[in-house]
């Protein structure tokens, strides 16, 4: 099993989760984050006080998968949030040990 | 003088309003705060109703409208409201009552719009000794030399709603303020921007509307001159937001929402002690100054190195400033200025105008100077990085 974290532009949400649910992903877990990472941050003006913000929104998702998707879905994902501008994001892959449905005890494939 | 009941209907319907209006700063300070700190900075403002109300009651009224001391204060034959009828009008067609609760809400917001000073730093306990000791020792005699039948009134200056009493008054105050309990922890290497604009401009459309109440109730008649301050108050308000925010826009390259709600108070404020001694085209006028020179007040602040945390000074201080000379320029309703030949008025109103601002200073110094030597003034460091909600409240704005 394996954890793909996604780290997209906001406005790309939709498009990724409709391609996630094409290849038939059932859940994902998604929260409002904030960072950068070479995309400039920008400049907010407050009665005449300008303030850098370095810290950009965007959307983390996170789901877990089988290991022999991962490859397939990366690319998905990837298609699906780009924009071929800087700021489009980030995809980590990283190993988990264990799923556990919480209703059933199911676990691992059958949990997912 | 026999009761109108037109008029008596008109000015329970002002009173109302001008309530309204310190809920609606409340608001306008709130949104600009942090959002650790939008409560405290809420109730600065809020329970104004509460501590100046009282004060009004027992001495307040009396000293500000009771029988002239030396041309300086009232005495105390209306302590208590003793001697304040509901049934008469002692030369107005209002009954004493409630010309008597019209200027209590004056009294309520002009302590309030100098939190803005001090915002995100002060002890509760500081700033309900502030608020009493304020309105006690500035606001009252001030306002009994301008309205009261005090020396500035014997003089002649003109000041139809409270632009010298109540902008320039809190303006100097704020100044003061915000030099002795001083910066914010951080500022200049923070970010301090406010946690929500909506919110303030929602306050600035009620202190707009609050304002007619204000400036139009100020005629104390439901008559012409009303109706003229409630026109010059609408035209120099939206002259103030538009300056303020072309003045930016040339300026910094972008016209704000918060550039077009603080041009608006700007215009409010300047147009406060003209509004029924003015014409209309010169209503425009003083509000269209009054966005670009508070806008530049605002640019200063910076230069200047003073943490005035919400801008009273510039926005109440020098609208104010501006507005009570404006007055002795403009004036051609009621009395005359510079340029309608009586160069003297213009002189009446800075004298009138620098008086107040010695005093205010003077007096707010030495309050805020006893404060910090007995409760003290600010909250630790510890505590202003938490935010004064939590701290000194123990709750807070949102949750989610």
């Amino acid at each position: 099993m394996k954890k793909i974290e996604a780290i997209i532009k906001p406005f790309k949400l939709d498009d990724v989760k409709d391609a996630l649910n094409e290849l038939g992903i059932k859940g994902m877990t998604i929260s409002e984050v904030k960072g950068y990472g070479r995309q400039k941050g920008h400049t907010e003006i407050y009665r005449g006080a300008e303030y850098v913000v370095d810290f950009i929104p965007k959307i983390k998702i996170e789901i877990v998968v089988p290991a022999e998707q991962v490859d397939l879905i990366v690319d998905k994902i990837r298609n699906a949030a780009n924009t071929d501008k800087i700021g489009d994001g980030k995809i980590f892959v990283l190993p988990v040990e264990r799923v556990v449905r919480v209703r059933t005890g199911e676990e691992n494939r059958d949990a997912v | 003088m026999e009761l109108n009941t037109g008029d008596t209907a008109f000015m329970l319907i002002a009173t109302a309003l001008v309530m309204l209006m310190t809920p609606g700063l409340a608001l306008f300070y709130g949104g600009l705060v942090r959002s650790k700190n939008v409560l405290s900075t809420t109730m600065q403002s809020f329970l104004c109703l509460g501590i100046v109300s009282i004060l009004w009651v027992v001495y307040g009224y009396s000293l500000s409208f009771g029988p002239d001391v030396g041309s300086v204060i009232g005495n105390l034959d209306f302590a208590f409201l003793q001697n304040v009828s509901w049934e008469k009008g002692t030369g107005r067609t209002i009954p004493d009552m409630l010309f008597c609760a019209f200027q209590l809400m004056f009294a309520i917001i002009t302590p309030a719009l100098i939190t803005g000073a001090f915002a995100e730093r002060m002890k509760f306990p500081a700033y309900l000794l502030f608020t009493s000791l304020w309105v006690s020792l500035v606001y009252f005699p001030v306002c009994h030399w301008v309205w009261g039948g005090g020396w500035l009134a014997q003089m002649g200056a003109l000041d139809f709603a409270g632009g010298t009493v109540i902008h320039l008054n809190s303006g100097v105050a704020a100044l003061v303020c915000a030099i002795v309990i001083g910066k914010r922890k951080g500022w200049g290497k923070e970010a301090m921007h406010p946690h929500n604009v909506p919110m303030t401009v929602l306050g600035a459309g009620i202190l707009w509307f609050g304002w007619f109440g204000f400036n139009a109730g100020s005629a104390l008649s439901a008559g012409p001159i009303a109706a003229l301050a409630l026109m010059t108050t609408q035209l120099a308000t939206g002259a103030g937001a538009l300056t303020w925010v072309f003045a930016e826009w040339k300026i910094q390259g972008k016209p704000t929402t918060l550039g077009a709600a603080s041009g608006a108070v700007a215009g409010l404020v300047a147009i406060t002690p003209a509004c029924g001694y003015v014409t209309p085209a010169c209503a425009i006028a003083i509000g269209g100054v009054a966005g670009v020179l508070c806008y530049l007040g605002v640019i200063m602040k910076g230069k200047l190195g003073y943490d005035d945390a919400l801008d009273v000074v510039a926005v109440h201080g020098l609208g104010g400033l501006w507005g009570a000379l404006a007055t002795g320029i403009f004036a051609s309703v009621g009395g005359t200025g510079l340029l309608y030949g009586n160069p003297k008025q213009l002189l009446i109103q800075a004298i009138g105008a620098g008086a107040a601002i010695a005093y205010s200073a003077v007096v707010t110094f030495i309050i805020l100077k006893v404060i910090d030597a007995t409760v003290g003034l600010r909250v630790d460091s510890d505590g202003e990085q938490q935010g004064l909600d939590l701290v000194e409240h123990s709750e807070v704005g949102y949750s989610i």
